[in-house]
């Protein structure tokens, strides 16, 4: 089990290295660096000098082991666009980002794992017959489309809750958090809604046919068959046999949840870092897009460890074979 | 002795489906004795399982009793709403599968499995629960119990899980075990074993069993009485020595033939030719009538009673009616 982690420590250290080098390239090699950070008129012994000074003239090795050191430390250089360094914008964006993602998640999550759970075991009640299409649309229909869709009648027709941004905000630390006040919670609504929407679908679909799966097995009939109560058959036994399946794709979508915030925001320019990245994009700031590569795959990579060590914890049968 | 466990009368299983009901299981009567075990044999679809499944209550819908009733010391169990049947089921009446391998919960340690079983059907406390599991898997033969209990099913073979899966059929002192083809997945040295095992403790614990399977010479080592069930209603049922050596219904004559016999080499076992019908396609009068060499007319139009023979052997064929009421008439 100890083997099987460090196994996996050493590859998602591999992955980053890989994910690091990409985005070294893109920051080096897509233009050149010194005509995106001078003006016009700057002469070619500055240009020259300016890049003796960042080290551009240095062998390639030497290069990534710097950037690497620094993206390490969180410093990922200058943006072009703002003139201002990217670790600082990144961590003014991440809250924002961050604390959209995690509503989303504990949204789909909960209420995935309720309603799956509900739905396989209650599989002929009509609250299972309205929800099951339902929820059809919910995997069918593209994020932003729900975005425009809430907006259109909780924002335009209902004039409720705001339709774009992260509306009052209250400063902790370096943090910015929309929890604290009622103006913060109700901007976080729509866009959590948009982004948790799909996955809560997707989770309560995977649940409930895990459930009706596993409901099947000859241990549940077993179960039955003791007497146990049918509380205990369905949470006890039933629902934990569904985790391993259920982890799986819970972490595989917390990482989407990452990936799927930049339509979110962009839809209710909600100013977190994917909205950041895509103002990279139209300004080909890559000191910026590099940076929000690298630490997206951090996310991703540091999920992947989390599931696998959850894995461990969930099923017996995984420990202790090298 | 004339008292009652089990008791099932006329039980009829029905399968609503969009083409009409199937008749899964047609009018079976059988009692068992306390501390008797009673084989029940037939071929695959027959209903051993449906009948099974009855008696615990776990008929799957939209499989539903539609006729008869089933007795359990003396109360009728049937109609009981699904909270008591629950509370009856896994304390007063065991069960055991058929695959042992799949038959634990792999997630749980065994010890979790047995303690949680007790506590569900006996006031006792953590503690003496645990040491209740460990006497139960002493007794059913697990070696170190004490350290074995907190193992999780996979840590264990086959023949030692169905060893587990009986200690919790068994750890709430059931009167009546149905056990489902119990030994079927094993190899045939650990099957010799389970099959000692369960016969010593019925013996011990005066329980009565249900041992479904088909293998007949199982029933001749251990049971009491065999049921054999043919398309979803008894055949023959009567004691084992009885049914084995001296077999009235053609159908149960098929079967005994087809027995390999140990020590005796044969190229060819004579087997009953045709196969059983579909529910769907059951020929009127007797369900066997189109595989038996000896039907006649009546045979496929009227369905025989259930008639006993002198030795106590019951059975469903035309045959033997017409033999009785011949002998009977000499007598008069
Ligand atoms: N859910 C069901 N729907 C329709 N028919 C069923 C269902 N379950 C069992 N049956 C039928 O009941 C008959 C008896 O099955 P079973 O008791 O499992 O036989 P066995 O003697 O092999 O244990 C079979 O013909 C089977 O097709
Ligand atoms: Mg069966």
């Amino acid at each position: 089990m100890f083997l099987k982690l460090i196994n996996r420590l050493f590859q998602a250290l591999m992955t980053m290295i890989f994910v690091g080098l990409v985005s070294f390239l893109l920051f080096n090699f897509v233009g050149d660096p010194i005509s995106n950070m001078v003006g016009q008129e700057t002469s070619v012994e500055d240009r020259d000098a300016l890049r003796e000074k960042l080290g551009l003239n240095d062998p390639f090795l030497a290069q990534f082991a710097r950037f690497g050191s620094n993206a390490v430390s969180g410093n990922f250089g200058i943006s072009y666009a703002l003139q201002r360094p990217v670790s600082t914008l990144i961590a003014e964006r991440m809250p924002a980002t961050l604390e959209l993602v995690a509503t989303s998640a504990v949204v789909a999550i909960v209420l995935g794992v309720l309603l799956g759970v509900y739905t396989g075991i209650n599989r002929h009640s009509w609250i299972s017959k309205t929800i099951m299409p339902l929820s059809l649309i919910g995997v069918s229909l593209p994020t932003f489309v729900i975005g425009i869709l809430l907006i259109y009648i909780f924002s335009v027709t209902l004039g409720w809750l705001p339709s774009f941004g992260r509306g009052e905000v209250t400063q902790i630390g370096g943090w910015s958090t929309n929890f604290l006040t009622i103006g913060g919670l109700k901007a976080l609504i729509l866009p959590s809604t948009t982004l948790a929407l799909f996955q809560m679908a997707l989770i309560m679909r995977l649940v409930r046919s895990e459930m009706l799966e596993v409901l099947r097995t000859d241990y549940i009939k077993f179960a039955r068959a003791r007497g146990l109560a049918p509380r205990v058959v369905h949470f006890g036994h039933a629902l934990r046999n569904t985790l391993v399946p259920v982890i799986t794709i819970i972490g595989l979508n917390i990482g989407s949840l990452i990936a799927f915030s930049i339509i979110t925001e962009t839809v209710f320019q909600w100013p977190g870092m994917g909205l950041l990245f895509i103002q990279s994009v139209t300004f080909g700031d890559i000191p910026v897009m590099a940076a929000y590569l690298v630490l997206i795959a951090a996310m991703f990579v540091f999920i992947n460890v989390v599931v696998d060590i959850l894995y461990l914890i969930a099923d017996p049968r995984l420990r202790g074979r090298g | 002795m004339d008292d009652v466990l089990l008791d099932i009368r006329g039980l009829r299983v029905e399968f609503p489906t969009r083409r009409g009901t199937l008749v899964a299981l047609d009018d079976i009567s059988l009692a068992l004795q306390p501390g008797e075990i009673l084989g029940m044999v037939g071929e695959s679809g027959a209903g051993k399982s449906l009948t099974g499944a009855s008696v615990i209550g776990l008929l799957e819908p939209p499989g539903r009793v539609a006729a008869g009733e089933i007795r359990f010391d003396g109360q009728r169990i049937d109609d009981l709403s699904q909270e008591q049947m629950r509370q009856l089921r896994g304390k007063e009446i065991g069960a055991i599968f058929q695959d042992p391998l799949t038959s634990l919960n792999p997630m749980h340690r065994i010890g979790k499995q047995l303690v949680e079983t007790i506590r569900t059907h006996l006031p006792v406390s953590e503690a003496e629960a645990r040491k209740q599991a460990i006497d139960m898997l002493r007794e059913v033969g697990i070696p170190a119990p004490e350290q074995r209990i907190d193992s999780y099913p996979h840590e264990f073979s086959g023949g030692m899980r169905q060893r587990v899966v009986i200690a919790l059929a068994l750890c709430t002192g059931p009167k009546l075990i149905v056990a489902d083809e119990p030994t079927t997945a094993l190899d045939v040295s650990t099957q010799a074993q389970i099959i000692a095992l369960l016969r010593r403790l019925c013996k011990d614990k005066g329980m009565a069993v249900i041992l479904i399977t088909h293998d007949m010479g199982v029933v001749a080592e251990i049971a009491d009485r065999v049921a054999v069930l043919y398309a979803g209603r008894l055949a023959e049922i009567g004691p084992v020595r009885e049914v084995v050596q001296n077999p009235q219904h053609p159908y149960t004559k098929g079967l005994m033939a087809s027995i390999p016999v140990p020590g005796r080499r044969v190229e060819w076992l004579p087997q009953i030719p045709g196969s059983m019908p579909r529910l769907s396609e059951i020929p009127h009068g007797c369900a066997f009538s189109a595989r038996c060499e000896f039907a006649h007319d009546q045979c496929r139009a009227k369905r025989p009673p259930m008639q006993q023979n002198e030795n106590g052997n019951l059975s469903a064929c035309w045959l033997s009616v017409l033999e009785q009421a011949e002998t009977g008439g000499r007598h008069d």
